[in-house]
């Protein structure tokens, strides 16, 4: 239990810190001056200490979503193997209930943009239906990977079952682990599908929905992200690069304080990687979006099918 | 040209280049924009005057480019107490505008169907027409807002998105009404107007010596082109001529806001594809100009560098070694980054099929300036009418046929590297001479006109003077006019969010615009 609560509180604590890692390494990568490694913090501490304005027509749903958003987000890191595979609430949920999570998110915050009718959240809205129902099947298929060379659907025994055979890699996974990162990026609002750095309203998907948001509940909402990238991250290290992280039976301090230091070797790494890819893609023109999750699905599928005729 | 049978009425008009005049009366007036349609010409501008004072009536006046000259047609309505003038927008489209702005600020209306307020948002009563003589131009009015009847489009699963006048960036005022279905777009209407400040009205409080400085803040990115243009009509008028050195400098301030804008504009189309290495990159290009501007001008964005009878600020040995190594950089600079964008899949999949302006659509509706050249209509004041120094320079027009935001990007580069040429050419035979000549009071009631081709196109100003060094009336006319709804036309058929990549290519001014 003492693990499970850790691993959460690391989770939420260092969300915020990965997000500005990548804001960093794209600043760099881009020539510019770097923002501080904290300023997503100080980005929270301020919108905390506002007073939140809301929209006269926003109903209770469009006040609730935040925190549902945050508390899914949270609920997410508890289920996912980041630093120890003995988690008692990932007992309970598997991968597949973790997408279901991810959903619930997302329909919580397209309903909450819908309610208050302005045109740019129920723009954003429709577009991030689209990329989440093109993404959740990409996604599946990458799990299923996954589960068919551990033989489960829960991500611990994944991980359990991938560092019980150490430099073991599945020619399938590499196509699934390219699937994923092409997922990863769309499911997180970055560069080619969204720019979470735009100041052009029409173009927005995620920003357009969370636009209305001020103060403590845009604090959760950006929080929410910033936790939903670090998950994807893990569930990405979980799958195809589980080394570090303290299996069953050896979770004692030492193999922990490892698992901790493997994670944030991992983090430092996979945020310059993404922050790379954002800086030498442009953004794609919208309906070209299903062409690339079509492209992830297919690697996904493609992994599959290796697995199964040359694998086994 | 069959305007021979106005040839008595025609008069020559003060100018930078080539210029006439021609008076006519109510049925001449539709009659000769039917003429000069048919022989070509361009529209480049219309405005309004109350000459109730001095002649019992209004003057309703229109520039048209012709190939060889620029002639300003005027006709004196003398019906003062419901004025109107037969409508030219079904021989000039880009007229619309001009005549609903005419009418918001004097009150002068034409025949068209189309009579709502452009310029006006509420800001004074429909009553009051602020450019008359008769109104006091500090009187202030309650603001009023009115509802504006945005043309509908009715069908199945069709909604509307307003965007605007306020934007989620640090941008001017303009509302954008698209009518969609789904992400596609069915009909864009603009409206602007917004940034109003009353600019031809504050210019009857400014003396001719000082009037240039007014001229540089209608749109501040074209500083330069509006001062030169109020400064070549003031001495067109007085008959004075600049030092060829002032003339020459004024050439190279004017290349260099080119530059500025055009790079800054290509880090911009970077960045709206979602390619923030552009932006970081030209930005530091366009800081670089902008820095040296300083040095060389005394003035990051040139304003009030050029001034009657010639410019603010000699160029120093020191300044020129310093413009000529600059021009090196960039140079090698923005050829790196062309061969970037040009093989940058992901942008060039953005940038082609984008926003496209046919050719003959940009040639129906009066395209000017780079809008048009990137729709292969080949109009560049430097070339066609080329005034002092352009006359020695032998500039080169660069065109492009394909009309989408991959030709307005092309045209951009390809003039960034024409403008370095020039600039180098001009510092290389720059004359050793003063910088300024004395300019001498203008009599009162007298039209001269100045055209220089800034980086958006043509910008003009007509200037009529006043009494005692004073302005009667100046009209500050902005390409943008003529391109603005030209958007409308280029977004048809594309989705919503490729408009901001589209608006950005165009890079139209709103300032210039409101006026």
């Amino acid at each position: 239990m003492v693990r499970q609560f850790g691993e959460v509180a690391l989770a939420i604590a260092i969300a915020p810190l990965f997000a500005g890692w990548i804001a960093q390494c794209r600043a760099w990568l881009q020539s510019r001056t770097a923002p501080p490694l904290i300023q997503p913090y100080r980005m929270l501490r301020k919108l905390f200490n506002k007073d939140a304005a809301l929209a006269i027509d926003a109903s209770p749903l469009f006040r609730t979503t935040p925190y549902i958003v945050f508390g899914t987000m949270v609920l997410a890191a508890a289920i996912i193997p980041s630093i120890a595979t003995d988690l008692p609430f990932a007992r309970v949920a598997d991968a597949i209930a973790l997408i279901g999570l991810f959903a619930t998110a997302r329909v919580f915050l397209s309903l909450a943009a819908m309610d208050i009718g302005t045109a740019f959240g129920t723009m954003g809205a429709r577009r991030d239906m689209m990329i989440g129902f093109l993404a959740e099947p990409a996604l599946l298929m990458v799990l299923f990977n996954a589960f068919l060379l551990s033989g489960s659907t829960a991500l611990p025994s994944v991980v359990d079952a991938s560092t019980a055979h150490p430099f073991f890699v599945d020619p399938s996974l590499i196509f699934a682990a390219v699937a994923f990162v092409m997922v990863l990026l769309a499911e997180n609002a970055r560069i080619p599908i969204d720019n979470p750095a735009t100041h052009l309203e029409l173009t927005m998907i995620h920003e357009a929905m969370a636009l209305e948001y001020s103060a403590r509940h845009l604090a959760l909402v950006e929080w929410a992200s910033d936790l939903k990238l670090f998950n994807y991250a893990c569930i990405g290290f979980a799958l195809f690069l589980p080394w570090g992280i303290a299996t069953h039976g050896r979770d004692g301090a030492p193999e922990l304080g490892l698992a901790v230091a493997a994670l944030l070797v991992k983090l430092i790494v996979a945020g310059a990687a993404l922050a790379l890819i954002e800086s030498l893609s442009a953004k794609l023109r919208i309906f070209r979006a299903p062409e690339y999750l079509a492209m992830a699905f297919l690697l996904a599928v493609l992994g599959l099918l290796v697995h199964l005729l040359l694998g086994a | 040209m069959s305007t021979d049978m106005m040839e008595p009425q025609r008069t020559r008009l003060p100018a930078n280049m080539p210029s006439s005049r021609l008076r006519v009366d109510r049925e001449q007036w539709l009659r000769t924009a039917e003429d000069l349609r048919e022989s070509g010409a361009r529209l480049l501008t219309l405005w309004g005057t109350d000459d109730r004072d001095r002649d019992s009536g209004f003057r309703i006046a229109a520039a048209y480019l012709l190939t060889d000259s620029v002639v300003v047609v005027e006709h004196l309505i003398k019906e003062t107490s419901a004025p109107s003038y037969p409508s030219i927008a079904g021989l000039f489209p880009a007229a619309l505008r001009m005549q609903r702005a005419v009418h918001d600020l004097l009150g002068i209306s034409t025949d068209e169907v189309d009579t709502r307020n452009w310029l006006r948002h509420g800001g004074w009563p429909e009553t009051v027409f602020p450019l008359r003589r008769d109104v006091d131009g500090n009187r202030q009015y309650p603001i009023v807002s009115e509802p504006y009847p945005y043309v509908e489009v009715e069908g199945d699963g069709v909604h509307e998105i307003s965007v605007g006048p306020v934007h989620a960036g640090t941008i001017e005022p303009g509302n954008f009404r698209f009518s969609v279905v789904g992400e596609k777009v069915l009909r864009l209407e603009e409206r602007l107007g917004y940034t109003h400040k009353g600019i031809a009205k504050l210019f009857e409080n400014f003396s001719q010596e000082a009037g240039h400085s007014l001229a540089a803040r209608v749109s501040g990115d074209s500083a330069v082109a509006f001062s030169w243009a109020y400064c070549s009509a003031l001495e067109a008028i007085t008959g004075i001529t600049c030092p060829m050195r002032a003339v020459a400098l004024r050439a190279l301030a004017l290349e260099h806001e080119r530059l500025a804008n055009h790079m800054g504009d290509l880090g911009g189309l970077g960045n709206d594809a979602g390619f923030a290495f552009g932006l970081t990159h030209f930005s530091r290009l366009k800081e670089d100009l902008l820095r040296a501007n300083s040095v060389a001008f005394g003035a990051r964005y040139l304003l009030d560098y050029v001034i009657p009878g010639g410019v603010a600020v000699d160029l120093t040995a020191d300044a020129s070694r310093l413009l000529l190594e600059l021009y090196d950089t960039l140079e090698s600079s923005v050829t790196n980054m062309r061969a970037i964008y040009d093989n940058h899949a992901g942008l060039q999949d953005r940038f082609r099929e984008a926003g496209r302006l046919e050719q003959n659509t940009a040639e129906k509706l009066g395209a000017i300036g780079l809008i048009g050249r990137a729709s292969g209509i080949a109009c560049d004041l430097r070339v066609d009418h080329p005034w002092s120094p352009y006359n020695s320079l032998a500039v080169k027009m660069i065109v492009q046929t394909g009309g989408d935001v991959a030709a307005r990007v092309q045209v951009r580069f390809d003039e960034v590297v024409e403008s370095l040429r020039l600039c180098r050419a001009l510092l290389a035979e720059l004359p050793i001479e003063a910088i300024q000549t004395p300019v001498s009071i203008a009599a009162a009631n007298l039209l001269g006109i100045g055209l220089i081709e800034g980086w958006r196109g043509p910008v003009m100003i007509a200037l009529e003077t006043g009494p005692d060094g004073g302005i009667r009336r100046c009209h500050a006319h902005d390409p943008s006019w003529q391109n603005w709804p030209l958007i409308d036309y280029a977004i048809l058929g594309n989705i919503v969010p490729d408009f901001p990549l589209i608006n950005k290519s165009f890079n139209l001014s709103y300032s210039g615009h409101d006026g």
